[in-house]
């Protein structure tokens, strides 16, 4: 089996400085929420949008005596992103807690996985265009627990704080500095939640807050990166500052744009990045130190004496592993062999899982490529203009086939298949049954089209002379030919016969 | 039958089966002397109306037939310990108030077992301490007494010490971190036995050091203990540490019968100016267990002589992680804050207000050995220390040891405020032959073995290999008999 289509590194951004060219490294560690109904240590829901403060356990209130217990679904969903991510597996990993104080944290620390994470290395083709992709290491990914929401806008001397979305489990994806600019930043972020929409385990939500990222940046001189990959030594890199909590795929890359250049701008002054977390501004386009040096936070990480070690087993990871669906790379790897669709359709048509499955009910035994431009051309488009997906689409894989052997058998134009399309989008019913009721079907009958291009022929004597000057003008007597047969006519007969009885 | 708080356990089951007695009347009888008995310090909250409503069910339930052991006996029940609509502090300022909706499994087992609550045992704060000295109740007092001195109950469960000792409840829950059951046991002449680290569930006991904390019960004798540890333990899922293990029948196997067994006797626990009397307690329990038919074997531990230092690295991290959920945030007590001040500020002074000297001390000092720079040095080394100290213990036992035979304290119990001037490691050092059970996770039980040149109670520890609380309980027993401590307190209070 063919795992991903065969594909170069794209060219790394390069930005210049007032001095000299700059390139970009960048690392990202990208926080999903385990599609899980329950939290990591608790029973409680995960339900977006509920009452403030209703999905709370005690354990998640960190009421006194109240312990955690690991949720094993959310344990298995790691696996499966793990596996998902072709990464080791660790059979045993650890929680350990990290320590600060923060109103929505009400424990005084966060349930993590530091020192012997779930899940090791890894890794992400991230595609940039056909042919070119940039492959990503994933370093490790762990499971840890999320914070709950601090709301300080309510009232002008309180905070508020709800404790919902604490204990909710989520992984952390943590890459190598292997992503070389802001498109190939937003590209690795679309390709894992792909991935993980795929497998089921995040539903990839970003304005939900399911999917958040910390973004590493920082620049070197064009050769130094290279120095890095061979030695695995980050001596080679520039010092990188983390933006934090990215969640929109534009953000992302304006903000490592602008956080590049404020560094290129530093280094050519001749000073030192500081490393440090900041945020991101997007109203004033800048990003912004997060919190000063003495408030540096020593998170005293230590083992968490409340859970034991996390022991899988082998034959438990083989299970999942066999329950895998087939992960976007080899889909679209396959649409391309077996369809012989151009790999942009191909990736059209595998950005969601259920897209392809819909394109594939279509396909298949019909006409591969004519269905890869009917589900992306006229379907797609017809759904996004009521902003529905897939899974709202009114005309059934069945239907769209139906459409496809009309038009493959030459019963209906292009034209009028499209007329079909929209009467069964809107009306429903059989699309073979429709063109018969409604009299769409092509006219082949060449004695009747004949009739037709010799009385329009005969109408317009002054036409004809130019077309016979000049063959081009031929399309003008077969569109008013196809006019007068409300467009059934078989067009290729039409043409046949225009072009013979102008004598050309 | 007159004086009922004073039975036993088992005393009173039989009582009650026989239907010569009824939980009610037995509840009034301790009630009468928890009313009389402030002086003690012991209890601070009483739940009389509760404890009689419970022991009316239970007298149901034993005239119904077939109750369990534990139905209709009275019970104190540590401050530690969150029980569901009852003030569950942790003798801290900073629970002030906290009454939990929830109730800890242990006192849930007892409670389904029949069990009755009498009230909430005094204790030291957050279980940090060996004096009761550091309860925002003010401290527990010993029953016994020296030319007319407080003594100390020992702590941190010297609530549940002094209750038990003079006879205010039958019995009490204790929890043991680094000695917490067994000293006090000691220093009050009663019995005190801290499981297997994974027998008794954690569930609802506020935490101190999770890795070390265990619960037990703190009875008049051992049969009372292996009666009531039984109806304690057990495995439960809502926590992850607990074993899930069977619970055997601990009582049947009081056998006294310990022939043939091997019980070593440790060099490392003869420590330099120990006082001549424990050294002549420690010999005669050794020769008692000898005369019982067991065999005494000199054994080495060698990396005793670290516990304490470790014990006093790994309990204070983890208590500085676990104590942090005390924030004013959410429950319990909230500084009043001024004009202008910040989370930050709520949270110094909420946190200074609360906790007491000796919990900022510890707070402090965990904060310390986890931080940065010192993470290797301090707790990664203590946690090295404590392997080594398991392995000490697995060697012996796998060398054919069944028991180990320990003073349990190095002293009697002290006066009350003696210590209040002395350097903290001076009252650390209470623990220093009970903490390696606690970091090596092992079963530890102290008996009173006899009475100093003052008249207070000493004790004696034995230590049993892991799960094997039966056996333990058993060599106890044999101790138990042969050592004859009837002594009791003179009533002053």
């Amino acid at each position: 089996m063919l795992d991903h289509l065969a594909y170069e590194a794209p060219a790394p951004k390069v930005i210049a400085g007032a001095k000299e060219d700059w390139e970009l490294v960048i690392g990202m560690e990208v926080h999903a929420q385990v599609a899980s109904k329950a939290k990591l240590f608790s029973g409680a829901s995960t339900q977006f949008g509920a009452e403030p403060n209703s999905n709370v356990a005690f354990v998640d209130a960190a009421m006194p005596g109240m312990l955690p217990v690991i949720n094993e679904f959310c344990v298995e969903q790691a696996v499966r992103t793990g596996l998902g991510l072709k990464a080791e597996i660790n059979l045993t990993s650890a929680f350990d807690r990290k320590n600060y104080f923060y109103p929505d944290l009400p424990q005084g620390y966060q349930i993590s996985q530091l020192y012997h994470p779930i899940v090791g290395e890894g890794e992400i083709i991230v595609d940039m265009g056909p042919g070119v992709a940039r492959k990503v290491r994933v370093e490790r990914i762990h499971l840890e627990q999320d914070a709950g929401k601090s709301i300080h806008d309510m009232d002008p001397n309180k905070s508020f704080v709800d404790l919902n979305r604490t204990g909710v489990a989520l992984m952390e994806i943590v890459s190598r500095p292997d992503i070389r600019g802001p498109e190939e930043a937003a590209a690795y972020v679309t390709k894992l939640r792909q991935i993980l929409r795929y497998l089921g385990t995040c539903d990839g939500n970003m304005q939900e807050g399911s999917m958040r990222a910390d973004v590493n940046v920082s620049v070197c001189r064009p050769g130094q990166y290279e120095k890095y990959m061979e030695t695995q030594d980050f001596g080679h890199l520039g010092t990188r500052c983390e933006i934090k909590n990215m969640n929109s795929m534009r953000f992302i890359q304006m903000a490592i744009d602008v956080e590049a250049r404020r560094q290129i701008a530093i280094l050519e002054d001749g000073g030192e990045i500081v490393q440090e977390t900041r945020l991101y501004d997007a109203d004033k386009n800048e990003t912004r130190s997060m919190r000063s040096k003495e408030e540096a936070h020593d998170y005293r990480y230590f083992p968490c004496p409340d859970l034991m070690p996390l022991e899988i087993e082998q034959g438990w990871v083989d299970d999942i592993a066999a329950s895998l669906p087939e992960l976007p790379d080899e889909k679209m790897a396959r649409f391309v062999k077996d369809f012989g669709l151009s790999e942009y359709d191909a990736g059209v048509l595998t950005a969601e899982a259920e897209n392809a499955a819909y394109f594939e009910q279509v396909a298949k035994g019909r006409d591969g490529k004519l269905a890869a431009n009917w589900v992306i051309n006229e379907l797609f488009g017809r759904l996004k203009k009521e902003d529905h997906g897939i899974t709202e689409s009114p005309v059934s894989p069945a239907q769209l086939g139906s459409i496809i052997e009309l038009i493959s058998a030459d019963t209906i134009s292009g034209k009028i298949a499209k007329e079909l399309f929209e009467i069964v989008y809107t009306e429903g019913g059989d699309p073979a049954q429709i063109v018969e009721e409604r009299g769409m079907k092509q006219v082949t009958d060449t004695g009747a089209i004949e009739a037709a291009v010799d009385q329009i022929i005969a109408d317009n004597p002054a036409q004809v002379e130019k077309a016979q000057a000049n063959p081009k003008l031929a399309g003008w007597f077969v569109g008013q030919v196809m006019k007068a047969t409300g467009g059934k006519a078989n067009p290729k007969a039409v043409n046949q016969l225009v072009s013979r009885k102008l004598g050309l | 039958m007159t004086e009922l708080n004073k039975l036993t356990i088992a005393a009173a089951r039989d009582a009650l089966k026989a239907g010569d007695v009824t939980s009610v009347e037995l509840t009034r009888a301790c009630l009468t002397e928890i009313d009389a008995a402030d002086a003690l310090g012991a209890f601070v909250h009483k739940t009389p109306d509760l404890a009689l409503e419970q022991a009316a069910a239970a007298d149901t339930r034993i005239k119904a037939g077939d109750a369990p052991d534990m139905c209709g006996i009275p019970l104190g029940i540590k401050d530690l310990f969150c029980t569901k609509g009852v003030n569950s502090q942790a003798a801290s300022a900073i629970l002030n108030g906290f009454r939990p909706e929830y109730e800890s499994t242990v006192s849930q087992n007892l409670l389904d077992a029949g069990a009755v609550m009498l009230g909430k045992l005094n204790m030291d704060e957050f279980a940090m301490g060996s004096s009761n000295e550091t309860s925002v109740y003010g401290n527990a007092v010993n029953p016994w007494k020296v030319d007319g001195r407080n003594l100390t109950p020992g702590g941190s469960s010297g609530g549940s010490a002094s209750a038990v000792a003079a006879d205010l409840c039958l019995a009490a829950t204790g929890t043991d971190t680094g000695g917490s059951i067994r000293q006090p046991a000691a220093f009050t002449g009663i019995t005190g036995i801290k499981p297997t680290y994974g027998r008794c569930s954690r569930w609802g006991i506020v935490a101190f050091a999770s890795s070390l904390d265990q619960a037990g019960p703190m009875t008049k004798d051992v049969r009372d203990a292996a009666i009531m540890l039984e109806a304690m333990c057990g495995h439960d899922p809502k926590d992850s540490t607990s074993a899930d293990l069977p619970v055997p029948n601990f009582e049947a196997m009081l056998t006294g019968d310990i022939k043939g067994k091997v019980i070593g006797i440790p060099r490392e626990y003869r420590m330099d100016g120990m006082p001549a009397e424990i050294e002549k307690l420690w010999s005669d329990g050794s020769a008692m267990l000898k005369d019982a038919g067991a065999e005494i074997r000199d054994i080495s531990l060698p990396h005793t002589k670290y516990a304490l230092p470790a014990y006093y690295v790994i309990a204070p991290a983890e208590a500085s992680s676990n104590l942090a959920r005390y924030d004013g945030v959410k429950y319990g007590h909230r500084a009043k804050l001024a004009a202008g001040d910040g989370i930050n500020d709520m949270y110094e002074k909420t946190r200074a207000e609360g906790f007491g000297d000796e919990v900022q001390r510890r707070v402090m000092v965990g904060t310390y050995v986890l931080s940065a720079g010192f993470y290797d040095a301090y707790y990664n080394r203590a946690r090295r220390v404590r392997n080594l100290i398991k392995r000490d213990f697995e060697t012996v036992f796998a060398e054919g040891v069944d028991a180990i035979l320990t003073p349990a304290t190095p002293s009697a119990a002290f006066g009350l405020g003696e210590m209040a001037d002395a350097d903290p490691v001076k009252m650390y050092l209470n623990d220093v032959f009970t903490v390696t059970v606690n970091l090596a996770g092992l079963p530890g039980i102290s008996v009173p073995a006899g009475l100093d040149a003052q008249g207070l109670p000493l004790g004696l520890q034995l230590i049993g290999r892991p799960w094997e609380e039966g056996d333990l309980l058993n060599f106890a027993q044999v101790l138990e008999d042969r050592a004859g401590f009837v002594a009791k307190p003179a009533k002053w209070w």
